[in-house]
């Protein structure tokens, strides 16, 4: 089993929901930090990574000696990654996606891929947990290539959490690609209100069950379970607003471990969830 | 006219309370929110929209089935794992494109065997422009799990700018997204300051040290703020001598008050209510006014002088 934690908001508890339900899991589990621009899972773990692998994306080499300026593989490329000046076709790295079209229209095949970094992934274990995350360089702009290798070492024998970026877009749904369920924190604020809607509305695009986890419950007002209740969304767990998880937070101790009292709240949340399938058809309304 | 963009890293630390106070504050700048995934500013400006533009960003490749052979060339050519077998009813095979996996690139299209593939612009959202009590506004809705969110992080900067220039504003607030990638970068690239706020936890202030580095990166000069410090005012010290060394500048500190969500469950920004922390981004907002001034490229703008105070104007 797969599970995908996500928000439309930024900040609303994501990386405490996984890491605090990786380790109340109760057996054997993975936990995929696929939040690559600011990794931050380890930091609640407290592990060092024993493994660190380069990631790489291909992107075009010209070789000037064949170039004839022709102008082919600018006209081509979608993503202006490459283009003729003064007879010479330039590339532009950080634009590339990798698509390998500039290679193939060349008619002087003057066009080769050379292998560009673009971050590291990690992995470390810590008790039952295996941490797998990865960490974009700095001025790299394109974040899903880098999330599909952090998936790309997911066993898929052994359950899985993924802890998704903030948002809505591309590097959400490369995170969110193959999961079995979404949980969807947020947190009873107005932003938290106007930024759920949005996230429903694309995981329901995917077509993927789902359930919200309602974060810092206490702080505002009921609006975001009435819109919950009038779209029949399981509401997965509410975890009060409280100073000391808030504090604990800050210094990157988990919830659980910090107190104890929790502990039944986050072994409830994996109850929840598969319950959810059966009763209710989360998929497109 | 000057750009102020404020980014955070971590989501959650207050930018759009922040920024929007400051739009406020600042009496007569043009507004850019720049979180184009999960837009929230409108919440508190309330904004009148004036102008509606659908944002057009890039293709999608599209396989008319009748034209398919099923010969496969597509399925082999993608490196986006966006394309699938399929069966007709007949039994006959065809191929179709995951238009959520498309990356739109086109290979596809172009060495198709039998041009069966369609390739139509996207639509990937929308943008507007709207007047609001503290100024007119430029702001966006990606669409549902779209692409592009930098070039309408650009298309936003891009009519705040030419907006600024012909009602002569002499300011840009951007309200910029989470992280460090794509919009982030389309958010700040020729900025004239970064405001990075953060807040006293070990996310905060991993996060903040890699958009300190992005903002170095881009040769911007970046101030910094810890929102509600006092939750661990050691930690707050940790982030803000760091940051000195990172050569940012420790612009203010902002107390933990829970009238930040009373406000926004009002539709107000912070310092439009009476509340404790409304001092600290007043102070804060008169620190980042002064540095916007054209002169503080003269007056220098590391902070050498660590100090435990960090409210700090520059000598002038």
């Amino acid at each position: 089993m797969i599970l995908a934690v996500a928000s439309g908001k930024g900040g609303t508890g994501k990386t405490t929901v996984s890491a605090n339900l990786a380790r109340t899991f109760g057996a054997v589990v993975q936990l995929l930090d696929c939040d690559v621009e600011e990794p931050n899972a380890h930091l609640f773990l407290q592990v060092e990574p024993k493994g660190r692998e380069t990631v790489t994306v291909p992107v075009p080499l010209v070789d000037q000696a064949r170039c004839h300026g022709c102008g082919e593989c600018g006209n081509f490329c979608e993503y202006k990654a490459i283009a003729c000046f003064g007879g010479t076709a330039l590339v532009f790295p950080e634009m590339c996606h990798g698509c390998g079209g500039c290679v193939m229209v060349c008619p002087a095949e003057a066009i080769s891929e050379t292998a560009k970094r673009i971050g590291v992934v990690e992995t470390s274990a810590a008790d039952h947990i295996t941490l797998i995350q990865g960490r974009l360089d700095i001025g790299v702009a394109m974040a899903p290539p880098l999330i599909r290798a952090v998936k790309a070492r997911l066993q898929h024998n052994t359950p899985a959490i993924l802890d998704a970026p903030p948002g809505t877009s591309c590097p959400v749904i490369a995170t969110l690609q193959d999961a079995d369920f979404v949980i969807l924190v947020t947190e009873p604020t107005p932003f938290g209100l106007h930024d759920l809607p949005l996230a429903v509305d694309m995981v329901r695009e995917l077509g993927m069950p789902f359930g919200v986890v309602v974060n810092r419950f206490g702080i505002g007002d009921q609006r975001v379970h009435k819109f919950c209740a009038e779209q029949q969304i399981p509401i997965l767990l509410e975890i009060p607003d409280d100073r000391r998880i808030a504090e604990a937070y800050s210094r990157g101790e988990l919830i659980v471990d910090a107190l104890p009292e929790y502990r039944e709240l986050f072994e409830s949340l994996m109850a929840q969830i598969i319950r959810v399938p059966e009763n209710t058809d989360q998929r497109r309304a | 006219m000057r750009e102020l963009v404020i980014i955070s890293g971590k989501g959650g630390t207050g930018k759009t309370s922040i920024t929007a106070s400051f739009a406020v504050l600042a009496k007569g700048s043009v507004m850019a929110d720049c979180d184009v995934d999960a837009a929230d500013m409108h919440l508190i400006l309330t904004p009148r929209v004036q102008q509606r533009h659908p944002f057009w960003a890039g293709h999608e490749a599209v396989i008319r089935r009748q034209k398919c052979t099923g010969c496969g060339v597509c399925e082999t050519l993608c490196r986006f794992g966006a394309v699938a077998p399929g069966r007709d009813v007949d039994d006959s095979p065809f191929y179709a494109v995951d238009s959520v996996a498309c990356e739109g690139c086109g290979v596809c299209v172009r060495f198709c065997p039998e041009q069966a593939i369609d390739f139509p612009e996207r639509l990937c959202g929308e943008w507007m422009v709207s007047e609001t009590r503290c100024g007119p506004m430029v702001h966006a809705r990606l669409g549902v799990a779209a692409e592009n969110s930098g070039k309408l992080v650009s298309t936003v900067r891009k009519e705040a700018r030419r907006i600024a220039e012909e009602e002569h504003h002499g300011l840009i607030l951007i309200d910029g997204p989470p992280g460090i990638g794509c919009p982030v970068i389309a958010s700040l690239t020729g900025a004239d300051l970064v405001l990075a706020i953060t807040e006293p936890t070990v996310s905060g202030e991993h996060d903040l040290h890699r958009v300190l580095s992005l903002a170095r990166h881009f040769d911007i000069p970046t101030a910094v703020c810890v929102n509600k410090w006092d939750i661990n005012p050691q930690m707050t010290e940790r982030i803000e001598a760091a940051a000195r060394q990172n050569g940012a500048r420790v612009a203010g500190r902002i107390r933990y008050d829970p009238a930040v969500t009373g406000a926004q469950m009002d539709g107000k920004a912070v310092v439009e209510t009476v509340a404790p922390c409304v001092e600290d981004i007043k102070a804060l907002w008169q620190d980042l006014d002064n540095s916007l001034l054209p002169s503080w490229k003269i007056l220098g703008f590391t902070d050498k002088h660590p100090q435990s105070s960090s409210i700090r104007r520059p000598n002038r």
